[in-house]
């Protein structure tokens, strides 16, 4: 069954006629096109399809198209929107913390919002805030480099 | 002003790819758009892991609305494999692993076409399947493939049609028997590895179209666009010039998107839908069920050495589970075979390596290509030799390891590498000789080591070739068709070009990606750590030879020598005249005579290729030869970590490495090699992969097949750099891509001895495992 529902993604509002059935995951990479948003398991074990929901990380894979709306949506390609680099991305370019990139997108969206939600993690903090987005390249080190070198800054 | 990098090689210049991937630009081969024709396609898995086909039945499948064609074995009939020409593209006459694609359903929608796969009937008889490569060597073992003696296979491998055998690499040297008695110790051991997966984040994926023409193109995530391109032209009898094969980037390779695996299934697919791409997608689950997986390894070593230390006899077995296919497993059993002995010039060898055909999914490279397999084992054995004849193990190695100029097993000389420096610096690193106390009463500290070799196994004509190009700016394309998979190709070739040509690394693009057989330069495979080796010394001829070009139109231009012009910093100098000539423009419209009667020069379009050329063959009843491989890669790891024998947890407190990469092109991507490889390597070390009697895989998930997370990976990976030069490696560069995971198990093995005295022959570690071994001992009085 089709339905219409209103959303925001990345600051921009949307109606779309969605399928009951279909993932936000599959409506932001199919209908809108923002295939950074990336799909590694389709049952929310590994974080490639991270994406933030009013500012919080959620699977996409695991949240029907319907179930989004009215909600506000952030995905990879919001980070740098003017063509400014977010620092998180800055950060994990300098840190070479991006082998595949794979992982990227998602990695990148769970930093944001844990900076969001305490600016100043620990080297721990950070650890458990990306537990849940796998990585196979770069044994995590740089990731963890980078995110650590944003939330320094942001004192 | 944009900074300048000149002379950018050894420097740790920001990676070339690292803006498209930050900001989702990137594109990998799932991202790409192909509008409304796009179709796609499903699988009929086998659910037996050795049967016959007695019927296919597909009328009801196609009866439905919206299926547009199913494909079955009656379709392929030719054999393909990249070494072993040995299985079908769909089973024909019999399956051999559960899993094994029988039939590809092709719909409008995939939701149809999932529907569709289950109106597919298959009739099967089942046959006795056999899981274990040791029993399946055994007489009487089900026989997986009765016509292998009809398969084609290259001239360097010996199958044993009328067995489970693909693969017999038989290595003789000296006399173990006679250097036995000498031996004040010996150690034998039976070690096994289970079969593990690459997992990358991205799953295997192929888009196919089989245009009316008779051009066929393929999209995949691709470690071997041009392998693959070569396997698809012979299988299904379409000229290499017509078959092309489009690679983006690779979201994570790890070896299981080198060779083929699931590509020629989807172009199957398409012939039968003409002018339509169709995309298949592995799901997660059939991506550890039905794409290529680490062979299980079983292995029987017996290593002596004498009072003082010296070993001087090996002898061993490796039988690698290859699976229901080994068309690229053949050549890890050799390799592992050439090289069974690990870091040690040890005088006196046995040596048997077997690849053997088992009811598993297809085995194939997987990062380290059987080192990580055959080190589990030799690591542990000299760890216990050490022990008993009361060496410190890093001292025991210092003494045994092999050295420039030593003669290997095969007889080759060693080229010049130092793996003692790389064991001081990993042993430095992790302080070694330091007491380190546990942070608990019931928890244990322990340190391990473990040192490595790797060469590149290959065929022995495996070529690279490259392409620069200038614009009008003196800006500068470089055409590779190397993949980049994140190891950092595409910056080591901006970086090699710009240092051969004598630019500014920031004048370099690389066109390469995607890799596209149409339009790129022949690269055999990105796979075996081969291609900054391989890769860059044709992009250094090609720089070189575009070099050349501007330098004889400058001399004519000045009428100097060309031995006294130079380019430096983008600019054309003379040494003698201290004329300069800056390449902007003249790189592309040449330069005017004198009053411009008439120009000299053109575009400057420079070509370069490399092959090695003097591998030899190796004498297949003695495994002896003047050049078995190009060269080999060593290191070293160690690791400490902490234990707490109430639970069996394992803390990996550090991992401290240290490789000879001949010349590090780009030191920080080597060091991210470096840590990347620790972390993988010691997830492997508990990864495993169950099959149940009947040969399903019980943990086909990320939740039942865990990898390691940023909660697991240890805070402190150390990263050191040898730099030994390989006689012919670009500025002396040799590749480290795989070997950073080697011998990260056996260091953890010889580190859980230390902190517990126990041993763990088998893989994969567990704290389930771990915790009962201790209440065994426990329980024996010890
Ligand atoms: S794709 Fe959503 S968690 Fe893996
Ligand atoms: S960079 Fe490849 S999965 Fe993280």
């Amino acid at each position: 069954m089709l339905h219409e529902i209103t959303f925001t993604v990345n600051g921009d509002p949307y109606t779309l006629a969605v399928r009951s059935e279909h993932t936000l995951l599959k409506v932001l990479r199919e209908k809108l096109g923002l295939t950074g948003t990336k799909i590694g398991c389709e049952n929310g074990e590994c974080g490639a399809c991270t994406v933030l929901l009013d500012g919080e990380p959620v699977n996409s894979c695991l949240i029907l198209a319907v179930e989004a709306a009215g909600h506000k949506i952030e995905t990879v390609e919001g980070m740098s929107i003017g063509g400014e680099l977010h620092p998180l991305q800055k950060a994990f370019i300098k840190h070479n913390a991006v082998q595949c990139g794979f992982c990227t997108p998602g990695m990148l969206l769970s930093a944001q919002s844990l900076l969001a939600r305490n600016p100043k993690p620990t080297e721990l903090e950070v650890r458990e805030a990306l537990a849940g987005n796998l990585c196979r390249c770069t044994g995590y080190v740089r990731i963890v480099d980078a995110v650590l070198d944003v939330s320094q800054e942001v004192e | 002003m944009i900074e300048q990098t000149n002379n950018p090689v050894g420097k740790s210049v920001p990676r070339v790819d690292a803006f498209d991937k930050v900001t989702g630009a990137a594109k990998y081969v799932d991202d790409m758009q192909f509008g409304p024709g796009l179709y796609y396609g499903k699988f009929v898995h086998s659910p037996y892991a050795h049967a016959l086909i007695k019927g296919v039945d597909v009328s009801k499948a196609l009866a439905l609305p919206g299926v547009k064609a199913v494909v079955t074995g009656a379709d392929t009939p030719g054999r393909i494999g990249l070494y072993m020409k040995d299985r079908y593209i769909y089973a024909r006459d019999r399956v051999r692993y559960v899993g094994e694609p029988v039939a590809g359903v092709v719909a409008i929608t995939e939701e149809l076409a999932e529907e569709a796969v289950k109106l597919v009937v298959v009739e099967y008889e089942e046959l006795e399947p056999v899981f274990d490569p040791y029993e399946a060597v055994q007489p009487g073992a089900p026989l997986i493939h009765p016509d292998m003696a009809e398969y084609k296979w290259p001239n360097f491998i010996f199958p044993e049609p009328g067995t489970n055998i693909s693969e017999h690499f038989k290595l003789r040297k000296g006399d173990v028997e006679a250097a036995w008695p000498k031996c004040a110790v010996i150690v034998e051991q039976t070690f096994r590895l289970p079969h593990i997966q690459h997992v990358p984040l991205e799953t295997h994926v192929a888009i196919a179209r089989w245009d009316q023409t008779g051009e066929v193109t393929l999209w995949s995530p691709s470690q071997s666009p041009f392998s693959q391109r070569d396997l698809l032209a012979q299988s299904l009898d379409i000229s290499h010039g017509d078959m092309r094969v489009i690679s983006p980037y690779v979201g994570g390779g790890f070896g299981g998107k080198a060779g083929i695996s699931i590509e020629a299934n989807v172009v199957v697919m398409a012939r039968a839908v003409k002018g339509h791409p169709v995309k298949v997608r592995m799901t997660r689950e059939e991506e550890f069920t039905c794409t290529n997986v680490r062979q299980s390894l079983n292995a029987h070593t017996k290593i002596g050495c004498d009072a003082e230390g010296h070993v001087l006899a090996m002898e061993t077995r490796y039988y690698f589970g290859g699976g229901a296919a080994n068309d690229y497993g053949v050549n890890i059993a050799r390799a592992s075979g050439y090289s069974c002995t690990g870091p040690y010039p040890i005088p006196n060898v046995k040596g048997d390596s077997y690849c053997v055909y088992t009811n598993t999914p297809i085995g194939s490279a997987m990062r380290g290509f059987g080192m990580p397999e055959i080190h589990w084992g030799i690591e542990q054995i000299m760890d216990r030799l050490a022990e008993e004849i009361g060496m410190d193990p890093a001292e025991f190695r210092r003494i045994n390891c092999v050295k420039t100029g030593d003669t290997i097993l095969t007889g080759m000389k060693m080229p010049a590498v130092d793996l003692v420096a790389c064991i001081d610096k990993a042993t430095e690193a992790i302080g070694w000789d330091k007491e380190k106390k546990a942070s608990a009463p019931h928890k244990r500290r322990g340190q391990g080591l473990a040192i490595m070799w790797k060469a590149p196994a290959m065929p022995p004509n495996p070529g690279s070739s490259a392409i620069v190009r200038f614009n009008e700016d003196a800006t500068l394309n470089v055409y590779v068709g190397a993949q980049e998979l994140g190891q950092g190709a595409f910056t080591v070739a901006a970086q090699m070009a710009a240092q051969a040509l004598g630019i500014p690394y920031e004048w370099v693009r690389v066109s390469a990606n995607p890799v596209d057989t149409k339009y790129s330069p022949y690269e055999w495979q990105t796979v075996a750590s081969r291609i900054t080796w391989s890769m860059g010394n044709a992009v250094k001829a090609a720089a070189l030879n575009a070099r050349r070009q501007i330098l004889e139109i400058v001399a004519q231009y000045w009428d100097e020598d060309l031995e006294n012009l130079d380019i430096k910093n983008g600019i054309v100098i003379s040494y003698k005249s201290e004329r300069e000539q800056p390449l902007k423009n003249m790189v592309v419209y040449g330069l005017p005579n004198d009053n411009f009667e008439g120009w000299q020069g053109g575009p400057i379009v420079g070509a370069g290729k490399f092959m090695p050329t003097y591998v030899t063959n190796l004498d297949s009843e003695t495994g002896q030869g003047a050049r078995a491989v190009v060269h080999y890669t060593v290191g070293a790891q160690a690791v400490d970590l902490e234990v707490d024998i109430e639970t069996g947890q394992v803390d990996i407190l550090k991992i401290a490495s240290a490789y000879d990469v001949g010349k590090a092109i780009n030191p920080d991507l080597v060091l991210t090699q470096i840590e990347g490889g620790a972390v993988h390597g010691m997830s492997s070390a508990f990864e495993g992969m169950f099959f149940d009697e009947q040969g399903r895989l019980r943990n086909p998930s990320l939740v039942d097949y865990k990898i390691a997370t940023a909660m697991d990976a240890p805070r402190e990976i150390h990263g050191d750099i040898v730099e030994t030069p390989l006689e012919d490696g670009p500025w002396g560069a040799r590749g480290v891509g795989e070997h950073v995971m080697v011998q990260t198990a056996p260091a953890i093995a010889n580190a859980l001895h230390d902190a517990l005295g126990v041993r763990f022959n088998d893989l994969p570690l567990s704290s389930e495992k771990i915790y009962l071994a201790l209440r065994e001992r426990e329980a024996g009085g010890e």
